[in-house]
């Protein structure tokens, strides 16, 4: 994702500049949180570069509790890791976190998703040491019963309670049944119906250790349908789905579009939580016309500012989680909601028929969530199909050898594979043994993909394309 | 001005062919391959007529300009001995010497001996030039790209590429760091020694260039005995006293021309008769050696198969990787040797050892060899990479001719070895898990995969190798994913054969 300049004649740099601004906002936070005040919404001139506005952050109102919820929320997901785990194995760099969450709460976010399986089981912890450090009151904590390989009312609770834990809080604002869909409703009544969790969750909630109860959803509509309709029972606070503006109308493997769940949602008034509204970053790294064609409309803002304004803008959406490895990401979209341009009908309908031109490529829809990994035989999976997109987005991946520049495109896909993945880790290692595919939140059939890779890069090397 | 031509003529063939050896991206052969062709002793052992024809004509004719400018071990002791020169008080720091004939045709002996028992190739001097860039130089050049590729990574440039640096065998670079270290002491002191003392083609041709055309001839009636010649040439074979040159050491450099402030000395045709010529001496190029390597010793699964698959947790988490062993080398009854070697007997025979194909292999596989009867000889293994269909390198730079193929079409055709699967270390009767990928990758369909259990057609499938259809090329064992030891490994052959 690019950031962009806009006062160039700004005598100090603009790095610079940011980094004073990060350092100030970090060393004062812990007194002046802001967090989302009500009337914290003014009238400004929407995302552009220069300043990062502390105090224009939009909200939206659980309609529950009255609570104010930033719109852009943390996704604990993604965090930056070390090149070597630390002393106690913690694989995340702590320090880029601390500093990270600092400034995203000086800058009026208020909402931190995790889950005890996110980066390699060290999330968690690390949002906990990181929010541990400002007042309790000034933000919302999101974690789910990730209960994935092990279905038992014991192993379930002790996550549930492991969570408390590792964030270090006595109670959790909002609390997800995580990923439903993923295995039917066989997997979904094993996993939270059978062995009692769902009514034990119930009980927590009115007890006030979960402020609010929900679910997040990835999967067929029949399963989101029957889950939806537990509604009068249960009374979901809210569900978190993916949406953005190419799974609007055309959700990709098994996925529901989300114009029909959030349809759904909207009827029965719960609020959405959106996931994925950047598709792990395939709507920030596009085909370079796309690119283009985004940029020809609005030159200072960046491409994922389109997808973020697109994920915001209907009213009933809570908060739009972004997994923010980068500083740089973080402000940028920082500066898309502070606040937010809803977008217009006619904005609305250029991203549709962009979403058609995107579907034109053959890129494979992972979102690099690695669900999938670790890899018993240490496949990189993600970065075996991420190099293939980003290829396929730069055309990089020529059709035949007599495509002009195919020499080029030769060289670029092969040397850039080698370098984004280890020789040992590439696809022609994949033994195609499927323990990967349960995984995918996006139904990938991985092993199938890997080996078309690989059947490419053996054209190429071979010359036989 | 000859000096000049000369320098100018060995600088270019000491560069071309040190970039042969450094070259990995395989794209100068095309264009300097015939400078290692050209090398005696290789192009002896490759039976090429008409290059050993016109070295001898060219010796006969000019002297033995082959030692000055065509050999890149020569020209690498000029350089340091010129190196050693520009020190103060040693500009002139040569001085005659009587010949040591008794030990050059001793050594030539013991070389022709040598070759025959297979270790002739620590002496030739290509090889010997070719193992000390390859084990030393090559190294540095390739840490030196590989910082380049890591700028390029950085610039989104795909100009370089990074490659992986190893010592592919321990022994061949010890011998390498003492011919290095033997040569260039040698040359450091007394110039050219190893060339008229120990080298046997600069034996042969020194037999050669005393009968040779054109030499220097010192004119007695303008030489006023300064012996300026004789401390400036660094063959040691000026004798200024006597006015004499011996031409069977002279290596044809013209220092001496430029350096006579008389201008006594000129390169110019013969006029005396020489002296009777002595016994004359030709290395024999058919060897029959026994390479009787027969080690019945395969341990298939030595050591540790520590690879486990994740076992189930009470909480599957995500990201992360899998740790990856090292592949260990199998014990191979036979050595595997490239496709074009045709058989292990004729190859070691004609394999000077000169690491040029090691030195290109961009697929890791050849290795110089460890193995006493065949020391610092290439031979394959397929831990780091496997021997790939587009690839036939190594038989492009072969100056000997002990790798020959016609065409990629002959090598996928060429059997030189045979899979075989060792059921105890395969990952679907240990991991439980259906793995297809030695079968995928077969280029030949020579592994097909049948049920585990016979009685049971549904149970999971393991390889099973068709000998008659296997080519060896070693997909199956590099891109098998037990570790460190391949669940199917590459049985090589004596006599490589056409399938």
């Amino acid at each position: 994702m690019d950031t962009k300049e806009k006062d160039t004649k700004d005598p100090i740099s603009r790095r610079e500049f940011l980094k004073i601004v990060g350092i100030g906002a970090a060393t004062t936070t812990a007194a002046l949180a802001t967090g989302c005040r009500p009337g914290g919404r003014s009238a400004g001139a929407g995302a552009s570069a220069g300043e990062v506005p502390t105090d224009r952050m939009t909200c939206r109102e659980n309609p529950k509790n009255g609570e104010r919820v930033s719109l852009l929320g943390y996704g604990c997901m993604r965090w930056p890791t070390l090149p070597a785990p630390g002393g106690d194995g913690n694989v995340i760099d702590q320090d880029a976190v601390n500093s990270l969450i600092d400034y995203a709460i000086a800058h009026g976010v208020n909402y931190f998703d995790t889950s005890p399986v996110y980066v390699q089981g060290w999330s968690e912890k690390s949002t906990g040491l990181a929010l541990k450090r400002h007042p309790r009151e000034k933000f919302l904590v999101a974690t789910k019963l990730s209960n994935f390989s092990n279905f038992t009312r014991e192993n379930s609770m002790a996550m549930y309670r492991q969570s408390f834990e590792d964030l270090q809080v006595d109670y959790i604002d909002y609390y997800l049944l995580h990923s439903i869909g993923n295995g039917g409703i066989k997997t979904f009544r094993a996993r939270y119906i059978d062995n009692g969790m769902l009514d034990f969750l119930i009980g927590e909630r009115a007890a006030g250790r979960i402020r609010n109860l929900g679910f997040s959803f990835h999967g067929t509509q029949a399963v989101f349908d029957e889950v939806l309709a537990m509604h009068e029972r249960v009374h979901w606070d809210f569900v978190q789905i993916q949406l953005n503006y190419v799974d609007w109308h055309h959700a990709s493997g098994n996925n529901v579009p989300a114009e029909y769940l959030y349809g759904e949602l909207e009827k029965r008034g719960i609020p959405a939580i959106i996931m994925e509204p950047l598709l792990g970053g395939r709507l920030s790294k596009v085909p370079d016309h796309i690119a283009t064609r985004l940029k020809e409309r609005r030159p200072e803002s960046s491409v994922a500012s389109w997808a973020f304004r697109f994920a915001g803008s209907p009213e009933k959406v809570l908060t739009v989680l972004s997994g923010m490895t980068y500083m740089e990401h973080l402000q940028d979209n920082l500066r898309t909601y502070s606040p937010l341009v809803p977008l217009t009908d006619d904005e609305r309908q250029f991203l549709f028929d962009t979403a058609v031109l995107m579907k034109q490529y053959p890129t494979i829809p992972c979102n690099d969530c690695k669900y999938c990994m670790p890899c018993p035989y240490g496949i990189d999976i993600p970065a075996v199909l991420l190099h293939y997109n980003k290829c396929v987005n730069e055309g990089n991946v020529p059709r035949d050898g007599e495509d002009p520049g195919y020499r080029a495109a030769r060289r670029a896909f092969l040397v850039g594979y080698d370098r984004s993945v280890p020789r040992l880790r590439q696809a022609s290692h994949c033994i195609g043994c499927g323990q990967c595919n349960p995984h995918c939140p996006q139904s990938i059939d991985i092993p199938k993909q890997l080996r078309r890779i690989d059947a490419f890069v053996e054209q190429l090397k071979q010359g036989t394309l | 001005m000859l000096r000049k031509i000369r320098i100018a003529l060995a600088a270019l063939f000491f560069a071309g062919i040190t970039l042969l050896f450094l070259d990995f991206s395989g794209t100068l052969h095309a264009w300097l391959g015939w400078m290692a062709k050209i090398q005696l002793l290789p192009a002896l052992l490759a039976l090429n007529v008409g290059v050993v024809a016109g070295l001898v004509i060219l010796t006969l004719l000019f002297g033995r300009v082959y030692c000055s400018v065509i050999c890149p071990l020569g020209v690498m002791q000029d350089v340091v001995s010129w190196i050693s020169g520009r020190r103060p008080k040693h500009h002139y720091r040569f001085r005659y010497s009587r010949a040591l004939t008794w030990l050059r045709y001793t050594m030539l002996v013991v070389f022709v001996a040598m070759l025959l028992a297979g270790f002739g190739t620590l002496l030739a001097p290509y090889s010997a030039y070719g193992r000390i860039v390859s084990n030393l130089l090559a190294p540095v050049w390739q840490g030196v790209n590989n910082l380049l590729a890591a700028a390029a990574e950085r610039l989104d440039s795909y100009a370089f590429y990074s490659v992986d640096v190893w010592v592919k065998s321990l022994s061949t670079l010890a011998v390498a760091v003492v011919t290095f270290v033997v040569v260039a002491w040698l040359a450091w002191r007394n110039g050219r020694t190893w060339c008229n003392t120990v080298c046997p083609v600069g034996t042969v041709l020194g037999f050669l260039s005393r009968f040779s055309l054109f030499r220097p001839e010192i004119d007695r009636s303008k030489c006023n005995g300064c012996k300026l010649c004789a401390r400036s040439c660094k063959a040691s074979c000026i004798d200024a006293v006597n006015h004499s040159i011996d031409y069977s050491r002279c290596v044809a450099c013209m220092d001496c021309l430029e350096v006579c402030r008389q201008g006594a000395i000129r390169y110019t045709r013969r006029r005396q008769e020489p002296v009777a010529a002595g016994s004359a001496a030709t290395p024999a190029t058919t060897g029959d050696t026994a390479a009787d390597a027969s080690r019945r010793s395969f341990l298939g699964l030595a050591g540790v198969f520590a690879f486990t698959a994740l076992r189930a947790q009470e909480k599957k988490v995500d990201g992360g990787l899998a740790p990856i062993l090292d592949k260990k080398i199998p014990a191979r009854a036979t050595p595997l040797v490239p496709p074009g070697a045709q058989n292990l007997r004729r190859f070691l025979s004609h394999c000077t050892a000169c690491q040029l194909c090691v030195s290109v292999c961009p697929n890791q596989v050849l290795r110089p060899s460890g193995a006493l009867e065949r020391l610092m000889k290439p031979e394959m293994s397929y831990e780091r990479g496997y021997c790939r269909p587009e690839c036939a390198k190594c038989a492009e730079v072969c100056p000997t001719d002990a790798i020959r193929l016609a065409d990629l079409t002959e090598k996928a055709s060429t059997q030189i070895g045979h899979a075989v699967w060792v059921r105890a270390n395969c990952v679907v009767v240990n991991d439980g898990v259906q793995c297809t990928n030695c079968e995928r990758h077969c280029p030949t369909g020579a592994i097909r995969l049948v049920p585990l259990d016979a009685s049971d057609p549904h149970s999971l499938r393991i390889p099973a190798v068709d000998e008659e259809r296997c080519i060896g090329c070693g997909a199956c064992e590099n891109l098998c994913p037990a570790r460190p030891f391949s669940a199917i490994y590459v049985e090589g052959h004596e006599r490589h054969r056409l399938i």
